[in-house]
């Protein structure tokens, strides 16, 4: 079996405020339905692990997630390793249901950057209220990073994570780099 | 710039976050109808100077569609509703009438 092979192979960059790295690859499959089945909600907890998100939250541990994406989607995150595997026991339990789930992982690509003074990257390049009041550990925001859609969430306090379109990977690596040049600190937050 | 807000997933941004698309609650005339119905279903679009209500897709988050209610001189938002109804509700008239004591919803115009 061929190995996977993330959109920029792990690149790193550590020349600003903030250290930017690919991660990945990350196991990411899209589930949309009527989360006012239960059985399909029960499907996506036991796939994910995790307890079903509320709107606009993402709960984490360890290499497993989940996020609410829309009122009628999440996004089932896992190790890349196992993806196939969740997948398959997920459509096996929304067989008899109204749902669709698909393997996105090799679609997306995932950065994390850290930084103390990681909300003003990020506020220098969503329309998203980055006080410490408004976004906290926990959210998850579908927004757009200047000219492209993205999602992220913050892990721990001086951490984002942004998950992308593979075919803009470069692009969104360029514009975290840039909001993190030296110098180019507002000081905001 | 327009700060607005999606009823379907609760966020509130500018515009950018946003796209526009048209006059809401338009009527679909189709096949079978007059062709002067025709013509302005496809092409006939109100244009007015102050209240208008408008479909708005929320592009780059959730991406599902709603409708504004706006003020086109003032860029005054009076709110979103949702977008599975073809009149708006009895709140934003409100809202709307409070702020612009002339306005007359059209569904009431003569
Ligand atoms: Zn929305």
């Amino acid at each position: 079996m061929s190995d996977p092979v993330t959109a920029l192979k792990g690149a790193k960059g550590t020349a600003g405020f903030a250290t930017v790295t690919e991660i990945g690859p990350v196991g990411m499959i899209t589930l949309r339905g009527d989360f006012a089945n239960k059985a399909v909600v029960k499907a996506a907890v036991a796939a994910s692990g995790m307890t079903f998100p509320e709107q606009r939250r993402c709960a984490t541990q360890g290499d497993q997630g989940m996020a609410w994406m829309s009122p009628d989607e999440v996004l089932i995150m896992c190790p890349y390793a196992e993806v196939h595997d969740r997948l398959e026991n997920l459509q096996t339990a929304l067989a008899k249901h109204h749902a669709l789930a698909v393997n996105v992982s090799d679609a997306r690509a995932v950065f994390r950057v850290r930084s103390p003074k990681v909300r003003e990257v990020v506020a220098k390049l969503a329309p998203v209220d980055m006080d410490e009041a408004a976004f906290t550990i926990g959210m998850f925001r579908r927004t757009r990073f200047a000219q492209v859609p993205a999602a992220f969430w913050m892990p721990e306090a001086d951490v984002i994570q942004v998950v992308c379109f593979r075919s803009v990977a470069q692009y969104m690596f360029d514009i975290l780099n840039n909001a993190a040049k030296t110098g180019s600190e507002v000081g905001h937050f | 710039m327009l700060t607005i807000h999606c009823p379907n997933c609760g966020v509130t941004a500018e515009e950018t976050e946003f796209h526009a698309h048209g006059e809401a609650h338009l009527k679909r005339f189709g096949p079978g109808s007059s062709e002067d119905d025709f013509e302005s279903y496809l092409f006939m679009r109100k244009n007015p100077k102050g209240v208008h209500f408008e479909r708005w897709h929320h592009r780059y988050g959730c991406g599902k569609w709603f409708h504004v209610a706006r003020c086109t001189m003032t860029l005054e938002v009076f709110g979103s509703y949702t977008g599975q109804t073809s009149v708006p509700p009895q709140q934003i008239i409100d809202t709307i009438q409070d702020r612009r004591p002339d306005w007359v919803p059209a569904q009431d115009q003569a």
